[in-house]
């Protein structure tokens, strides 16, 4: 009865070939095409280096004071304004500053590169249903491919460093961007467009004038979720050499510092709570006029 | 102001499913529209569609939902292809337009009004009427100034910084015909565009159109399931039952001689009093009538027989615009007429 008890799988040796015969494949493509990939990515390196010397190199009392300004262009809302500040200060006291500053740094370059990559992806995703039925298990892997999986290729291509782990904080991060516009522009009311069309608007008239802006309040719903989910792989791409609060948190794992650890946690979440809260309130002051506009 | 155009629809044909061209000769032929869905799995939209609309006419189509009448009148500006078929304006042939051709004629030539306004909800009321101005590239000074002027003649004057949301929907289709106006197009498009209105609040928007048709003289096509909608405002009804038309004609016409008992069933409710003319009714001037008060020919069969009642007589002599009489009208033909026979042989 051996046969039920274990699933017949292929031959051993079999598998063992495979995964070195891939393998192989992968270590000469990495060798004869890592240097022309590293140079493909290296403007993401000039993109992190900008974000972080601006962030770690402008005097703290200037953050605060334009994170304070964001809050209230965005929110309106006093209680948001002294929240977000208080969080910074809490993080600052207890000496996270820096740390904090490179996370804010990678999120937002992750962020602004999510955007430009997920938005006209998004927009073709609404226009094609032939491209949706491709993308859509795409992005179901990106979701739910542990991240360590693919960190493994990524870090054989590009080494250990800020560029590798943003592209593996944008893998992360990427899908809601793209699921979210495609859902926002297939959500716009086909009678506007139809009024558009009427009027004699061109394609990009259409797109720019009705869809991007009766899509907009979907759209920073879906960089919100961007955000969030970039800050929760910084941690994770702390592993090959991404710094900010995840380099401490990992080394609170490998040495059990408890205390360590839950700062550095708590300081993930209050940038989190900021991040989430501001662009809230913009989303939600974007729909103001929104309602359905049928009488 | 542009001069009116007209518009010619003819054999216009449009079936709706997976390959309509291969239904068209057997629709033709006279399948009806039960078969080709049950045997086909195709819907039959428009059949053999044939209307001439004078240029600056308000031409009336009128049915019920699903007889084709949406359908009809977004040929009129392609936003649906139609099977087979041509709607010729200014000469050319609308179907035949290529892409940018029809762009450039939708911003031009038409200009269109929706049942559910359609309003651009993150715009002002000022930036949705000029979007038509917009997208044709004019500056914005110029553009504003225009849309100001519509804002201010359909009454919205004060509300053109605020958003649709915040507007009434007898307010927001303000909105949506200034946007219409303002592009200073030809043709008007009206689809469905006060059916979900009030009552009151549609008989005055109604009364707003006619205004400003004296003024403009646009040609209107306007739909709308509403009967007493379309007897006050058409010059011309279009009848038009499961994709086809049974019946075109004034609304005179259609009331005193309905084609069928479908239209008559349709008109039975009308109050004719008020639809009919004096001219409809009357009977070819009589000798010995000199002396009988007088009644314009446009006046309204109601108004006539006040007329006879407050004057105790039985005949009115009936005078056209120039004051030249025409006709009389007797006391009987207009009680047989108000009371739903049909105009009396001549």
């Amino acid at each position: 009865m051996t046969w039920s008890t274990s699933f017949p799988q292929l031959d051993d040796s079999y598998l063992r070939d495979l995964k070195k015969v891939i393998d192989e494949a992968f270590r000469n493509f990495t060798r004869s095409y890592g240097d022309m990939i590293e140079g493909f990515f290296s403007p993401l390196q000039t993109l992190l280096i900008w974000s972080e010397r601006l962030l770690t190199g402008t005097p703290w009392p200037i953050i605060l004071l334009v994170v304070a300004g964001l809050a209230w262009g965005a929110s309106r809302s006093w209680r948001i304004v002294v929240g977000s500040i208080l969080t910074l200060v809490l993080i600052g006291l207890f000496g996270m500053w820096e740390d904090t500053m490179k996370t804010v740094s990678m999120v937002l370059a992750a962020t602004v590169l999510s955007i430009i990559i997920g938005l006209p992806l998004g927009i073709f995703m609404a226009r094609s249903d032939r491209f949706r039925a491709v993308l859509n298990p795409v992005l179901d892997v990106m979701q739910t491919m542990p991240s360590f999986v693919y960190l493994i290729p990524v870090v054989m291509l590009l080494g250990i460093g800020k560029v590798p782990g943003l592209i593996a904080v944008v893998i992360y991060a990427l899908p809601p961007m793209i699921r979210l516009t495609n859902l926002g522009i297939r959500q716009v009311d086909p009678e506007v467009l139809e009024a558009a069309d009427a009027f004699g608007s061109s394609a990009w008239q259409k797109l720019v004038k009705a869809e991007l802006p009766l899509a907009l309040p979907t759209i920073m719903a879906g960089i919100n979720q961007t955000i969030m989910m970039a800050l929760a792989m910084v941690v994770i791409a702390s592993m090959i050499g991404v710094q900010g609060l995840g380099q401490p948190v990992l080394r609170a794992i490998n040495n059990q510092y408890f205390t360590l650890g839950v700062f550095n946690g708590f300081a993930i979440v209050g940038i989190a709570i900021l991040f989430d809260r501001i662009s809230q309130a913009w989303g939600k002051r974007l729909q103001k006029h929104r309602e359905a506009s049928h009488g | 102001m542009a001069d009116p155009i007209g518009i010619e629809i003819r054999n216009l044909y449009k079936i709706f499913g997976p390959t309509p061209a291969a239904y068209v000769d057997a629709v033709r032929a006279g399948m009806t529209k039960a078969e080709l869905q049950a045997n086909h799995g195709h819907v039959l939209g428009l059949r053999d569609i044939n209307i001439s609309i004078t240029p600056g006419s308000i031409q009336v189509i009128m049915g019920l939902s699903g007889s084709g009448k949406s359908t009809l009148i977004r040929h009129i500006n392609r936003l649906i292809d139609p099977t087979t078929g041509e709607i010729e304006i200014e000469g050319r042939n609308v179907v035949d337009m290529s892409q940018d051709e029809l762009r450039e004629f939708r911003r031009h030539k038409t200009a269109m009004v929706f049942q559910k306004f359609a309003l651009l909800p993150h715009r002002t009321v000022l930036d949705n009427a000029a979007y038509g101005l917009e997208v044709q590239g004019i500056p914005e000074a110029e553009r504003y100034r225009t849309a100001m002027r519509w804002i201010e003649r359909v009454g919205l004057k004060g509300f053109e910084k605020n958003y649709p949301s915040q507007l009434s929907g007898g307010m927001q289709q303000r909105v949506g015909l200034a946007r219409a106006l303002a592009n200073d197009a030809p043709i008007l498009l009206m689809d469905e565009a006060y059916s979900a209105l009030d009552p009151l609040i549609r008989y005055d928007m109604q009364t707003v159109l006619l205004d400003l048709q004296q003024e403009v003289r646009k040609t209107i096509v306007f739909i709308t399931h509403d009967l007493d909608e379309a007897l006050r405002i058409g010059d011309r009804i279009a009848l038009l039952r499961d994709g086809l038309v049974i019946q075109q004609g004034s609304a005179q016409d259609i009331v005193l001689r309905p084609a069928d008992d479908y239209v008559a069933n349709f008109v039975q409710h009308v109050d004719r009093g008020k639809v009919l003319k004096v001219s409809s009714i009357m009977s070819p001037a009589q000798e010995g009538t000199g002396d009988a008060p007088r009644i314009d020919a446009n006046a309204s069969l109601a108004e006539a027989l006040r007329q006879m009642a407050e004057a105790r007589v039985q005949t009115l002599l009936v005078t056209a615009g120039d004051g030249r009489d025409v006709g009389t009208i007797q006391f009987d033909n207009a009680i047989n007429a108000y009371a739903g026979g049909t105009k009396p042989a001549a």
